[in-house]
This record gives structure tokens, sequence and C-alpha cells, in this order.
């Protein structure tokens, strides 16, 4: 099996609960595209004036937003607190966060839907300890230049002082990382195990299938 | 062995085991709206997969339409866009389309019970987080992202891990003029945002048996405010009553069938659960949430909380910034906040009790001079209809609320109902983060009845003081 390595620079947003309509806020759901979300990545608080899909104007920036701020405007791992991604099941926070240019959020916890939708699009997310993530909050504070380097394969992510932590990780979800994965194509394998179960759904409960009126 | 509800949905519904532990799990109903459906759509098309069973699908417009002047159609081009994608979609494929003059339109979460489209035993999905409410009819209903609405269209099935079983049980019953809004409410400050992830919660007890499932439904509606993909209620009388008059709900030849079948959906005596709480209901009283989380939440006699008296240093930054984005200060009074706005609507409070619960307070009475809007937006156009049947759409104008169509409308502020910058709203809603009702706009969860008095006394205050006092 091939690997992945990710490196780069990490993007210290130590807050919790952040949620889905933070990451990518209502106005850019009316696009019926998957692309460009990018540029409006937690617009809210990235700029100081609103925006939204027919803006033309360009935006004023949030100097105190720490996206903004050198050196995290180069990141590509965001650092973030419990319960990243909570809310909404908007699939677009996840395109946003890919289409900016992140590869990895690592956090203590992350919010079911939002989990699934991120390895559906090789988005990494990686749950550490909360001794761990501290541990890492407080390292940025003292060098903000600092890059971590993660192996996909060996399920590693190492520190500028080259201090090592495990990460868990599904084999599948593994593979959605490292080459990505059909999950459609997938499923449809056992396309005759569907359609003997519809079968035999279809005389258990036949009020099921098909419209009623 | 002994099952759960969810082991026994879970179980009649597990098509295919896979080597990672993850279950291949067939879906019977699959709800779709304007919002997240058009790339999946695409994605189909690109690998020119077919929809596998488009008898199973719903579709509706709701997040992004227009409450008001809807013969003049949409305005705005980019909705339109996007809700004539919809309509292109489900014509290509032959799927049921509500459109938006149709009596059956409304909230999906709203239209998907009313009209008998959710079932009790049924598995069901739909692009949205608040899929979590069809639960209250014993039907296991999770939101899903776009890749996996794409995934069901194509297959009938979902790839997803079985989910820890949670039983909350809230013993005696709720006070008068104390709603399920409040009880929920109550409950997520209690476990925290995050208190339900990787678990399917049973809501049960003598409180929910006395429950009506429209009140079920705001419970399991914010089972996702507490990280539960979903939330159960077992099936009894109430679900069976419910059920009977619905439009499409198994023909003559099948519901006797059905009704047995509906029986078994109850979890097992001594059935094992992973994690419990007792809640008392007589603990209830009106809720008001406060910050920008829906674990923000206080009693109406209580105050904003003071971030000093928090040691952990991560928290104190927490109810810090929340206090700062909602422009409160620590130690304040609730009943001392004044709001400028109030929206009674939403899939979590839009269904014909919550429209009687607002108007049984409204009756009589006139909002507030300081209110600058007040709007109620029924779940669905047999709400609407319903309502105006009883009169209540008089007593609400009457009072001073705009009277409006169905939709989504100022929950997430997608149509042009929102909140201008630091404008303040007392909301029947379900989420209050930062933004959601409109950039850098306030919002305070709080039930039909207290949104009402909201508007009454231009401040937050108690529905039970109120009632007692008037």
């Amino acid at each position: 099996m091939k690997n992945k390595i990710i490196h780069g620079q990490v993007i210290p947003f130590n807050q919790s609960n952040i949620d889905t309509d933070a990451i990518i806020p209502k106005q850019y759901l009316k696009s019926i595209k998957k692309s460009g979300f990018g540029p409006f990545l937690f617009d809210s608080l990235r700029y100081l004036d609103p925006g939204d899909l027919s803006t033309k104007a360009k935006r004023k920036i949030n100097p105190e937003f720490i996206l903004n701020k050198a050196p995290y405007s180069s990141g590509n791992i965001i650092l973030a607190n419990d319960n990243f991604g909570c809310g909404s099941s908007r699939e677009h926070a996840v395109w946003a966060i890919k289409d900016y240019g992140i590869e990895v959020v690592i956090s203590t916890s992350f919010a079911d839907i939002f989990k699934r939708n991120s390895f559906k699009n090789s988005l990494l997310l990686i749950s550490i300890s909360k001794n761990i993530l501290d541990k890492l909050f407080q390292e940025i504070l003292d060098s903000p230049n600092y890059e971590l380097t993660i192996d996909v394969q060996n399920q590693t992510i190492t520190t500028p002082s080259k201090q090592a932590y495990d990460f868990d990780i599904s084999d599948s979800d593994k593979e959605r990382i490292i080459q990505g994965y059909d999950d459609i194509g997938l499923s449809l394998m056992h396309k005759n195990k569907i359609e003997q179960y519809e079968k035999k759904m279809k005389q258990k409960k036949p009020w099921m299938f098909g419209k009623q009126s | 062995m002994k099952e759960t509800l969810y082991d026994k949905i879970w179980n009649e519904h597990m098509v295919h085991q896979n080597p990672d532990g993850s279950s291949l799990l067939y879906i019977d109903r699959h709800l779709i709206h304007e919002v997240t459906s058009p790339q999946a759509f695409d994605g189909l098309n690109i690998e020119k997969r077919k929809i596998w069973n488009n008898k199973s699908i719903y579709a509706v417009s709701d997040h992004n339409v227009p409450t008001k002047n809807r013969l003049a159609g949409i305005d705005d081009k980019i909705s339109k866009l996007q809700v004539d994608t919809l309509i292109d979609n489900c014509k290509k494929h032959d799927i049921s389309y509500f459109d938006l003059n149709d009596i059956n339109q409304g909230i999906v979460h709203v239209i998907g019970p009313e009209l008998g489209i959710t079932q009790p035993g049924m598995t069901l999905v739909c692009g949205d987080s608040h899929t979590s409410t069809h639960g209250a009819l014993a039907s296991l209903a999770f939101g899903i992202g776009t890749s996996d609405v794409e995934h069901v269209l194509a297959t009938q099935c979902i790839n997803v891990n079985k989910e820890k079983n949670f039983k909350i049980i809230i013993k005696n019953s709720l006070n008068d003029f104390i709603s399920s809004k409040d009880l929920i409410l109550h409950i997520i400050k209690t476990i925290g945002t995050s208190g339900g992830t990787g678990f399917t919660i049973e809501f049960a007890g003598s409180c929910i048996e006395q429950m009506s499932v429209e009140g079920r439904m705001t419970m399991c509606n914010m089972s996702i405010e507490a990280g539960a993909k979903s939330g159960l209620v077992a099936f009894d009388n109430n679900t069976l009553n419910y059920m009977l008059d619905k439009k499409y709900i198994p023909g003559k030849n099948h519901i006797d069938n059905a009704i047995k079948y509906w029986e078994k959906l109850v979890s097992d005596d001594d059935a094992h659960f992973d994690k419990e709480l007792i809640i008392d209901a007589l603990d209830v009283v009106p809720q008001v949430t406060w910050g920008t989380s829906p674990e923000m939440t206080v009693d109406v006699y209580g105050k904003t909380p003071n971030p000093n008296d928090e040691s952990d240093i991560n928290k104190r930054d927490y109810i810090t910034r929340a206090l700062d984005y909602m422009g409160l200060k620590a130690n304040q009074d609730i009943q001392s906040i004044n709001i400028d706005k109030v929206f009674i609507g939403s899939c979590t409070n839009s269904r014909i009790e919550d429209l009687r619960q607002a108007a049984e307070v409204l009756n009589g009475e006139k909002i507030s001079g300081s209110i600058k809007q007040a709007i109620v937006v029924p779940g669905s156009g047999h709400v609407k209809a319903q309502a105006e049947n009883e009169g209540l759409d008089k007593i609400f104008i009457k009072s001073g609320f705009e009277w409006r169509d169905p939709g989504c409308s100022m929950c997430l502020g997608m149509n042009d109902d929102s909140l201008l910058p630091y404008e303040r709203c007392a909301s029947t809603s379900n989420r209050n983060f930062e933004g959601r009702q409109g950039d850098k706009g306030r919002t305070h969860l709080v039930s039909p009845s207290m949104a009402a008095v909201a508007a009454i006394k231009g401040h937050f205050s108690s529905v039970v003081d109120f009632i007692n006092e008037k």
C-alpha cells in the first residue's frame, strides 16, 4: 500500500465547539457546485465586512483572525479544541476546508456527521488526548513556526522536536486518505445482497415499498 | 438476546457487515431538499449511475424559499437556480416533489411525519442534521452529508458504524406551561453539546409516555444539539393515533399487519444501554439560552455565568467570548435582557401544537412597542391551514405578529428573513451559533410560549408567572 506523508505549518485555533455554521456560513450554501468554497472558509471571522456569492468587491481582512496572521496564514494543519465540526450536516464545510488547502484537522473529538463527511472527501481528522492537545498548543505558543509531520500509513504525528505520537484510524479511512475510495462502487459490489434483502423485506413488510395513498 | 429499539431497527436493516466493522444499512425513506442535493445528482451523472429506487424519495424546497409573496416566485436569482435545479432533478428521475404552492410543502422534517412518509420502524435519511426529528415515530433517522446523499441515491444503503445506546429517562410530568422545548434544552444543558456524540438516544419514562408525538419530535429534533445523530421514542398508542389519519400510511390491505409490526418497536425489558441518565421533569422551569451554543442554557429566573468563577482557562475564554458576542455582561439577570425580534417557527417548533401554545399566550395581548419585528412561520401548508381554521392566524396578526408561508426561514436566514448585525432575537429554533440567524445576530433559544411572552414584554420573562398574573 502506498503511503501519504503530510507536512506543514500548524494553525492553532484554540476554541471548543467550532460549528459548521462558523466554518461556512449559510449564504454560501446556495451554490450548486462542490468547488470554490475556500475563499469563504470561516467567512464571518476572517473578514470584517459581510459577503455572499455575488460579492465582487475585495473583502476587508480581519487582521486579528488566526488564518490571517503569519506564519499561520500558510498553514495546512488546524489544531482545534473539543467537538470540532458540530451542528449542521453541510458537507460544504469540508469542501471549504479542503479548497482552502487544509489537509488535516487535529482535535480531541469531532462531531459524527462532520467526521463522515471529512473522510469521504479525504480530509484527515486526527483525535488526540487532551494532554497532548494542550502540550501542542503550548509548544506553538512558544514557537509559532511550528510544523508537524503526519505519516498516515504508520499513524504517527511528529513534532519539530522529533517527539512522535500515535493516532488511531480505521483501515478504510486510511485508504480514503491515501488513495481515495469509491464508496459507492464498493457498496455496489454488494448489489446482489441488497436485491435479496429487498426481495425478502417486500414480502415481510410490503407497505414500506412504493407509494401508498 | 435482549434488544433496545435502536438494536431492533438496526438489525432489521443490516444488509452486510463490512470487514472494518461498519455495516451496509438499508434505507427505506430518503428525503431531499434543494441545498444539499444538487452536487449529489451531479455526482451520479458524472459516474453515469442510476437511482436505485426513486419511489423511496420525496423532495421539497424549504431552506431557501421566501415566506411571503409566494405567488411572485423567488426573487433572488441564486436561490431560484438552486430550487429550479431540484425541480429539474426530480422531473428527470421521476421523484415526488412538493411545489412551493402545494399545501403539502413545508419544512422537510415537518412534512415527513405529517404526511405519513415517515413510518415507525423505517430507516430514514436526509441531507440535514435535524433528520433526528423523525425518531419520534420510532423510526431510525439521521442526517447525512451530500456524499452520503449520492450514496443512498445510488445504492439505497449507507455504510455506517453502529452507535452506542443511551437511554434518557424522564420521570414525573412537566408542570403546566413547561414544554418539551424546555425539557430538551434542560437536558442539553445537563449533558453538553457533545454528551450524546457516538450514541443514539432513546427518550423514555413517564414524562415521554404522556407527551404528544409533536412534543416528542421537538425532543428528537434537538438530539443532534447534544451530539447524537438520532433520537428515538418507542412506539405506543400516541404514535398509533398520530399515524392513523396520515396521507401516505399503509393502505387497507396492509394496515393491520403494519400495526402488528409497529407494536414490536419498543426496547425489551432489561435491554442493555451503554449509558443511562434520569431527569426529573418537575425540575424543569422555562429555559433560555444565553450564549452561542445550545448547552449555554439557563433557567429564566437565572443569570448569565461569570467567567471568573471558572478555573479552567479554556472554559473561561469560552464563556467570555460568548458573552462578548452576545453583548451581555457576567451575572446579568436573564429577565433583564431586551430583545429586538421574535421568530416562531423552524423544524423544532412550527407544528400546530407549538402555534397553539404561542397563541394561547398572545390571545388578547399586544406585542411590545420595542419589538422591531415578530414573525410566525408555520412548518407546512397543512399546519398553516389548520391554524387558520382555528383562528390562530387572527390572534397572531392582532397581537402584532406577521403571518407567513412555510419554510425554514429565520432559523438559518438563507432567505430574506434574518437578523441585522447586533439584533437580538427570541427564537423557537434550535441553534444559537454565531451568525446563525444573520451576520453578528444574537439568538436566544426558547419555547413557543416563552417567545410569545418575550414579544409582549420586550424582554424575557417566565410564561408561568405571566399566566398566573393574567
